[in-house]
């Protein structure tokens, strides 16, 4: 019994393990694999997006920055085609086309100069006084001299201020020489500014050596701006899109185009961070989304199949009883067709000894045999014979008696007789193990409409387990019946012992299948769980009372048909004998 | 063929059982008796007999090997309707009694049986035969 209760426990254990993980594995991999492509492709997506966007933010500006440089240089190089059949002094077409300039563009252009091939500036119109001046030197005049126009990168200057110059050859009084024109290094930062993404979304311009030509941002270091340069040189007209990492282990997105008029490279810089914020965003939320996923499906995965087990284990344990309760009665159906079996064949020898009795008996009347002197010996033992016979006859008819109603037919039972009945087929265990069993059978009891082997069943099983509990001690059983005077209808069968009692722990499980306190193989632990069955069929109710050391008590009640007008309940009541020991409440 | 041996006033009755001892001692003792007893130890040889002897009255068994006393009783019931039978069984099933009585049996007694009782329920059948009064 023990075993097969470990055994079922390790199966319900197995079985719970079983739908967990396959609960776990269905769920798990359609979604790990969904939740998996999905967030590669959206990462993948969304990135083709970002870079898209800041390819084309970068290729717009770097063609308005080359589009601002050609205009400047066109503007100057118009002015140079002027100078050449200019009719006045160099100084006055300066002012003139100066001040043209600063109608059309504003303060783009600072000032405008002639030098000589030695480097002399010897014209020039604007906020400075920069006549004369020596650019002989300068990096700019050398770089220029010998081309037909030339832009320099961003220097300092003579003033210390940042800006850059735009020169075309002229000639002038038969030498070459030179019409410059500073830009106005504010103006055409202000076109790498508008470019502003996100917190650390900034843009600039390096020349070909690394050299910033625009301002310089607070967020930028020398060493980052050095390490955007291609060592293999950039090409014209080519976006380039990488990720770097600054000296502090900071990630970056670095977009490079370089311009086509000038050696100038745009740079657009954005830390990684910063320029997939959004992405991280949904990232982090799917992430939450798929973690709250996987809580909810463990969480179903082990609770589900504990229920799931619960169920199953308790369908089985009812299935059990039921199986038990047909082996039982099978069992005792059984032992009846065994019974009338043996009856039948005692019955006819035990009639053969009788008769034979019986003809001694004829025979001891002749005179001859009046006479002897054993006469009244022989009388008595014939008599005896005779006796037993009865005896022999009685049990065999008890038998057959009980064989007959191994079956749930239902009868009109009367209760009583019915107990009667089951007394006298204990009455011989009783005596042996020291048991008194009194009964207290109250007259004037209806016919009960029910099965009478299963009554006899119960009643039987409440005998059997109090002549168990009482043991070698001895003790009483006391069997009542009556008409219940708290449930209208009803018969009460109270079956009372004087043994050990049962322990309140116990006596909430009593009626629990397998639950039993007798050893292992002695109890199936189902009798008295057979037993509320039957009752429960039978449309009654059992309940115990039990102390410990006093002795315990259980109580059947039974419905039955309301009796006809001729037999009135008070007249039942009337019937019932004052000395009721057992009370009814 | 049924005529009744009233002159003698003797019973005569047939008593079919397949266990020999317990006829042998019952006819002993109803010879004491008055009652002319005759033993058939089958249904087979109970039926030969009828043919042959008028009877009273039948003390039948209803559990016995060659046939079973049901289909004895329908066959005596055929042969001689108003001859009374007695079932008188170790069986001690009710339901088989009460379908002997179904089948036309007088009445029915099991084994072991007080003797007086079953001669009583013999004189009792005896009387109630329908031509007993003529």
């Amino acid at each position: 019994m023990k075993q097969s209760v470990t055994e079922r426990t390790a199966f319900y254990q197995i079985l719970t393990r079983k739908i967990t993980v396959l609960i776990l594995m269905v769920s798990f991999f359609p979604m790990i694999l969904t939740t998996g492509i999905l967030f590669y492709r959206f990462n993948g997506a969304y990135k083709e997006k970002i870079n898209a966007h800041i390819s084309e933010l970068v290729q717009k500006h770097t063609q308005n920055i080359d589009s601002f440089l050609s205009e400047k240089l066109g503007n100057i190089r118009y002015l140079a085609r002027l100078f050449d059949n200019n009719q006045q002094t160099p100084r006055i077409f300066l002012q003139q086309q100066m001040t043209l300039l600063r109608n059309q563009y504003g303060d783009v252009f600072t000032d405008l100069g002639l030098v000589d091939s030695n480097g002399i500036q010897f014209a020039y119109e604007g906020p400075f006084k920069l006549e004369n001046a020596d650019y002989s030197n300068a990096k700019w005049f050398i770089a220029a001299k010998e081309k037909a126009f030339y832009i320099s990168d961003v220097f300092a200057g003579l003033r210390g201020h940042p800006h850059f110059i735009v020169t075309v050859k002229v000639s002038f009084n038969g030498s070459n020489s030179l019409l410059r024109s500073t830009i106005n290094f504010g103006a055409f930062n202000s076109l790498v500014e508008n470019i502003q993404i996100g917190r650390t979304g900034i843009a600039f311009i390096i020349n070909t050596k690394g050299e910033l030509q625009t301002k310089m941002d607070v967020r930028l270091k020398d060493s980052a701006i050095m390490s955007i340069l291609d060592p293999d040189g950039h090409k014209k007209n080519e976006t380039i899109f990488s990720e770097k990492q600054d000296a502090s282990g900071k990630r970056y997105l670095c977009v490079t185009s370089m311009l086509n008029n000038i050696d100038w490279i745009m740079v657009f810089r954005q830390d990684i961070g910063d320029a997939f914020r959004e992405l991280r965003k949904t990232q982090i939320l799917a992430l939450v989304l798929f973690l709250l996923g996987c809580g909810a499906i463990i969480s179903v995965a082990f609770t589900l199949p504990r229920n799931i087990v619960k169920l199953i284990a308790s369908a089985d344990k009812k299935s059990e009883v039921m199986n038990r309760q047909v082996i039982e009665s099978g069992k005792l159906a059984t032992i009846g067709e065994l019974a009338a079996g043996i009856a039948h064949e005692i019955n006819n020898p035990v009639a053969i000894m009788v008769e034979e009795a019986g003809w001694i008996e004829d025979l001891l009347e002749e005179e001859e045999l009046k006479n002897t002197k054993n006469f009244e010996e022989f009388k008595r033992a014939l008599v005896q014979i005779n006796t037993q016979g009865k005896r022999c006859k009685e049990i065999t008819h008890k038998l057959l008696s009980f064989a007959r109603k191994t079956d749930s037919t239902i009868n009109d039972v009367q209760i009583n007789d019915a107990v009667r009945e089951i007394v006298s087929l204990t009455a011989q265990m009783a005596r042996y193990n020291n048991v008194i069993i009194e009964t207290e059978l109250h007259e004037g009891i209806p016919f009960i409409r029910i099965s009478p082997s299963e009554l006899q069943q119960v009643i039987l099983n409440l005998i059997n387990n109090a002549i168990d509990a009482m043991h070698k001690g001895g003790g009483t059983i006391k069997i009542e019946t009556k008409i219940s005077k708290l449930e209208k209808n009803h018969v009460v069968i109270a079956v009372e012992d004087n043994g050990p009692g049962i322990p309140k722990d116990n006596l909430e499980r009593i009626f629990d299948p397998f639950f039993t306190t007798k050893p292992v193989g002695k109890g199936t632990g189902l009798g008295l769980s057979i037993c509320y069955g039957i009752v429960q069929k039978m449309g009654g109710k059992i309940d115990v009372y039990s102390e410990v050391g006093m002795g315990t008590r259980f109580r059947i009640w039974i419905p039955f048909q309301e009796p006809l007008s001729e037999k009135p309940l008070n007249e039942i009541n009337v019937a019932e004998p004052v000395s009721a020991t057992l009370a009814d409440k | 063929m049924n005529s009744k041996n009233k002159e003698t006033n003797i019973i005569r009755v047939l008593l079919v059982d397949d266990e020999q001892g317990y006829l042998n001692v019952l006819s002993n003792r109803m010879a004491r008796r008055s009652i002319q007893a005759t033993k058939a130890f089958s249904g087979t040889e109970a039926i030969q007999i009828l043919r042959k002897n008028d009877f009273d009255v039948v003390v039948l068994d209803l559990k016995m090997e060659d046939m079973d006393g049901i289909e004895v009783l329908k066959v005596i019931k055929r042969m001689v309707p108003e001859l009374p039978v007695i079932i008188l069984t170790g069986h001690g099933s009710q339901t088989a009694a009460e379908e002997g009585i179904s089948f036309g049996a007088f009445d029915y007694l099991s084994k072991p049986c007080e003797l007086s009782e079953l001669l009583e329920k013999i004189r009792e059948a005896y009387q109630h035969q329908p031509n007993s009064d003529s």
